[in-house]
């Protein structure tokens, strides 16, 4: 994992963190009203477990997303927002 | 209670500014059919859900449409971000800038503000909303 956020951008690595989540989102939603299915499941975890990896490795490198995540400083005003131009990467 | 994450749900890049477009796009965030309503329809409704399902299904698209509202501030804001006022003025923002100045008022495109009126036809046909559910 660490390779490969060294060899990608920024830009990619959130994509790739937005991609992750939105399919994270969706598969809830389904299994909200389908519970018992088991290959939605499957997929759901596996989503889950991918976005901790990918937001860990880029937490590390670009800072916070989430206050839960400790610094030893207080990153979170560092970068821009995301609602600003150039904030989406 | 909600934990923000510091990313859009799908990314906001606008290249060039258009306030003309942002006036008719700011419906979408507090307009009678925007997100403002839907994240607060969904929101308010899952306290009086009789099942697990739909207590859970309300909660959670909720808590996407308040990602979704923030996607179309966005896009409302990076549509207008450094336009001169006299172009503001240009585009019929003359009036919005002077009442809310550069901030993303919820209100829709003709300038009515946010009002929880906008829900009140969904609370009333409750029961059918659980049975459509």
């Amino acid at each position: 994992m660490e390779e490969y956020c060294n060899n990608h951008t920024r830009g990619e690595l959130l994509d790739e963190i937005r991609a992750t989540n939105f399919s994270l989102i969706e598969l809830g939603l389904y299994l909200d009203i389908n519970p018992n299915d088991k290959r939605a499941l499957c997929l759901c975890n596996e989503c889950a477990k991918k976005l901790k990896m990918l937001t860990d490795n880029y937490q590390k490198i670009y800072g916070p997303l989430t206050i839960e995540f400790p610094c030893n400083k207080w990153r979170w005003l560092e970068e821009p927002w995301p609602w600003e131009k150039g904030g989406s990467f | 209670m909600w934990l923000y994450q510091k990313k859009l749900e799908y990314p906001v890049r606008i290249k060039c500014t258009n306030p003309r477009l942002a006036k008719f796009i700011i419906s979408q965030y507090g307009g009678p059919d925007g997100e403002l309503a839907a994240s607060l329809r969904y929101l308010s409704q899952r306290f009086g859900m009789p099942d697990q399902k739909s207590k859970a299904i309300l909660n959670d698209i909720g808590t996407e449409e308040l990602a979704h509202l923030e996607m179309v501030g966005s896009i409302v804001h990076q549509l207008t971000d450094g336009v001169p006022v006299e172009e503001l003025e240009k585009a019929g923002l003359g009036a919005y800038y002077t009442d809310h100045g550069v901030d993303v008022y919820p209100s829709s495109a003709a300038g009515v503000p946010f009002t929880a009126a906008y829900m009140a036809v969904n609370f009333r046909i409750k029961k059918s909303n659980v049975n459509y559910l």
